[in-house]
């Protein structure tokens, strides 16, 4: 259970909760039958010292640390372990879980591996949220928080956590699927004391229920309602009312469906927000709009709290000089959804001083980025994302772009750059200028691409990268690339613990490579590329310290993955056919490998075969 | 490989069906189709035969148009698409400027989903998608029109509610008409749908 590479836990619980336990643990202690005299039993008193002090003790890897110092230590951080994080839902079974850590008042779940956000999982494949669901309720009833990361998650579910947990705070769920807004429905229905419910990139069917009505009357705790993936309808009176009866509010992020016209009666009603997902910014459809368009840049004016805007989901661009006012506060902005030109962003980008964040279209071109460029000295992370995602079209970005962000925003620590050209001296121009770069994920998305200035591999951008940039964690590879390009990963990413590649290597040395040189690896993910049996051999002695390994469409066979199996009893080695497949083909079409205590799934569908 | 892959698929789909025509090429929406031959198919009017091959249940879970659109190559006519690449979320439809976006309800089924018409340039990528989206339903029923036998029974006939409000039969118009009118739609038992004068007439090919 010891996952790592997460941000920090939530803070811990107030000492009163502390010397409460301090007690229990008095009571139920290990010299067992004798009365709370702490001064008699050095044991008692170290453990309860002990107890009170890791309850300051937030950060997983930490505790986990912790817990393999002597037995007395495990229990103790057992016992003190509020927030309980499980990387992959395989590795470890709901009923160990609960047993181990009995007070646990926070959940966070992981599922499906990342590449199943592309469509190359089938679907039903599993990572379902109910076996959990059930264990909390018996084990943890004061449960308050679930976050969920590609899991399946019905309605049914959605009414456990509603139902039997009494306390429940918190809901958020990230690139789920399999509930809709029935399920909502019950949910909010039940859960009186909700202040978080978090839908993103989650896919809700819509069962046509009004599930925004469904809250509760009277005052309510929210703090944070976001639901802009959720492609439905919903009843704006209500919402409108539920921000009103709604003081604590600061996160509103709200569907397409919400018209910039309905945007603006909410901002006006909530001005303390601090994160807004504006909707579709654009008018309604309805007809007779009237001549009178509402003060849009006094909402704006007035939310002096605001940082985060995001939304802008069919933006008319007519509209965008409205958030002039909050330019200058704005830590985060997301236009990932907005069709804009370089001269629309031009005066938007240009007041945003503190921008940290940001996500943005190809459509700003160069010239966009350039600009941003010249603004944005703080930017820590920056997402630019295809409008047309094909391969063989002029890319309206390029390397001049990333130059130009390199030179000017120096405290770059995050970049996802999709493009259609690249030229190593770029990528090594950022390896130069950015230093501090702890995630490098770039697609060039023709495949095999070669620099086309030199026609050489990308092979010596991405090595620039990972020889100068030291604190390197995350790492996505593209564009031609040959095997030196992963002899410098394995050579110099010493801290790389996730890495991407497609399309790309020559021959089995090039996994090699990685999988004997990178000894924090934690998550691998292949697809399309000539690596075979021999290859995947080469990390026999790693495999237990990662979280998975996945390899599509590459050149593995079955007789090379049951070796494997066969030798790492504690590997769960799926392979994963795709229709067209026959179940004893030799050739694997997705081999999916993670560690687990907990042997063979049993709900494995019947395209995927545990060898 | 993958594209061998995603070849492969498309053959034990398609069944008997002219290959090429089914196959799938994506691009941006009015964009004639490039068949291999070479000629465009430019929401040409499709006979019945081609338009309803509804196989709910079916395992044809790799091909799903909704979401590989925005991850597909552009189809020049050597170039077959690749699943999942570019590495693009498909939830997301960034930057997109249009959507028409319909409901869809399947008699017997709990919910209603949604597709976007205008991300298919045709009645055959919008059945398929139908078909992937809905074979998820333990409704095991299905009419492949190739076999000989009608196996278990139960056709759903794709019909759609246009501007006026009457219902019709999915495939009577030229599409781009069809996405223009379309406000919903529906997979009816094709019992009802005969019921309500929406048969299989003279101009289709007989299915059985």
């Amino acid at each position: 259970m010891s996952e790592d590479d997460e941000r920090q836990q939530s803070p811990p619980s107030d000492l009163e909760f502390v010397s409460n336990k301090a007690r229990n643990c008095n009571a139920t202690g290990s010299g067992s039958g004798h009365p709370e005299f702490q001064s008699t039993y050095p044991d008692q008193v170290l453990e309860n010292v002990l107890e009170n002090v890791l309850h300051f003790l937030t950060s997983r890897r930490d505790r986990n640390a912790a817990s393999l110092v002597c037995k007395s230590w495990y229990r103790v951080e057992a016992l003190t372990r509020s927030e309980l994080f499980i990387g992959n839902c395989y590795a470890v079974s709901p009923g160990r879980a609960t047993a181990r850590f009995t007070r646990v008042k926070a959940l966070h779940l992981k599922g499906k591996p990342r590449f199943a956000d592309f469509n190359l999982m089938p679907p039903d494949w599993g990572a379902h949220f109910n076996p959990w669901a059930l264990a909390m309720a018996k084990a943890y009833p004061w449960l308050e928080k679930v976050h969920l990361k590609r899991m399946s998650v019905t309605d049914d579910d959605l009414a456990t956590l509603a139902e039997l947990f009494l306390g429940f705070k918190e809901l958020v769920l990230v690139c789920c699927d399999g509930f809709g807004t029935s399920g909502l429905a019950i949910f909010v229905s039940k859960c009186r004391q909700l202040k978080v419910l978090d839908l993103i990139e989650s896919e809700v069917s819509d069962d046509e229920t009004d599930w925004i009505s469904c809250f509760p009357e009277g005052e309510s705790n929210l703090e944070s309602l976001i639901f802009d993936c959720v492609e439905c309808h919903i009843n704006f009176e209500a919402l409108d009312r539920l921000v009103a009866r709604s003081p604590s509010l600061k996160k509103l992020k709200l569907n397409r469906y919400v018209s910039i016209g309905q945007l603006y009666r909410l901002m006006v009603r909530a001005p303390q927000l601090t994160h807004l997902g504006t909707g579709s910014f654009s008018p309604s459809d309805i007809a007779g709009q009237g001549d009178q368009e509402p003060d849009y840049v006094a909402a704006f004016a007035a939310c002096r709290s605001l940082v985060c805007l995001s939304g802008f989901r069919e933006i008319i661009p007519d509209y965008l000089p409205a958030i002039y006012p909050v330019c200058a506060n704005l830590t985060s902005l997301n236009f990932s959804y907005a069709n804009i030109t370089a001269e629309q962003l031009k005066p938007i980008i240009s007041k945003c001083h503190k921008l940290q964040t940001f996500w943005v279209l190809d459509s700003i071109c160069d010239e966009g980025l350039q600009a941003v460029a010249a603004t944005c000295k703080d930017l820590r992370e920056l997402r630019v994302f295809p409008v047309d995602p094909r391969e063989d079209n002029d890319g309206p970005v390029s390397e001049v772009g990333l130059q130009a962000i390199s030179e000017g925003c120096r405290k770059l620590q995050s970049i996802l750059y999709f493009c259609q050209r690249m030229t190593n001296a770029a990528v090594i121009a950022m390896s130069k200028n950015c230093p501090d770069l702890v995630v490098f994920r770039l697609c060039i998305m023709g495949r095999h691409r070669p620099d086309p200035v030199t026609s050489e591999p990308m092979d010596d951008g991405f090595g620039a990268i990972v020889m100068n940039c030291k604190k390197l964690t995350r790492l996505a590879v593209s564009g031609l690339l040959t095997d030196k390009a992963f002899d410098y990963i394995g050579r110099h990413g010493k801290l790389v613990r996730t890495l991407s590649v497609a399309f790309a290597g020559d021959s089995d040395m090039a996994l090699k490579y990685v999988l004997e040189g990178c000894p924090q690896l934690q998550k691998l993910e292949i697809r399309d590329s000539p690596f075979g049996d021999a290859a995947l051999r080469s990390g026999l002695h790693h495999y237990y310290n990662m979280r998975f390994l996945w390899m599509s469409s590459c050149r593995l066979t079955r007789h090379g993955c049951q070796e494997i199996a066969r030798a790492m009893p504690r590997l769960v080695v799926e392979v994963i056919r795709s229709a067209d497949e026959e179940e004893m083909d030799d050739v694997v079409g997705t081999l999916y490998m993670y560690r687990s205590l907990e042997g063979p799934r049993t709900d494995a569908p019947k395209f995927v075969t545990i060898l | 490989m993958s594209s061998e892959n995603g070849k492969r698929l498309l053959e034990t789909d398609a069944g008997g069906l002219n290959f090429e025509a089914t196959e799938l090429t994506l691009g941006l929406p009015g964009e004639p189709r490039v068949t291999s031959d070479g000629g465009a198919k430019l929401g040409s009017k499709r006979g019945f035969s081609e338009t309803v091959d509804l196989k709910l249940g079916d395992n044809n879970r790799e091909v799903k148009l909704g979401h590989s659109l925005q991850e597909a190559a552009k189809s020049p006519v050597s170039k077959t698409q690749v699943v999942g690449w570019p590495p693009v979320r498909g939830f997301a439809k960034r930057g997109k400027k249009s959507c028409k976006y319909v409901k869809v309800a399947v008699d017997g089924a709990p919910y209603l989903r949604k597709v976007d018409l205008e991300i298919y340039n045709s009645y055959q990528q919008l059945l398929t998608s139908l078909e992937d989206m809905f074979s998820c339903f333990t409704i095991r029923n299905y009419l492949n029109e190739k076999k000989i036998d009608q196996v278990n029974g139960i056709e759903y006939m794709p019909t759609y509610e246009d501007k006026d409000g009457d219902w019709m039969l999915v495939g009577d118009v030229p599409w781009q008409m069809f996405v223009e009118s379309c406000k919903r739609l529906r997979l009816m038992k094709s019992s009802e749908a005969v019921g309500l004068g929406l048969t299989t007439g003279p101009k289709y090919s007989s299915t059985n």
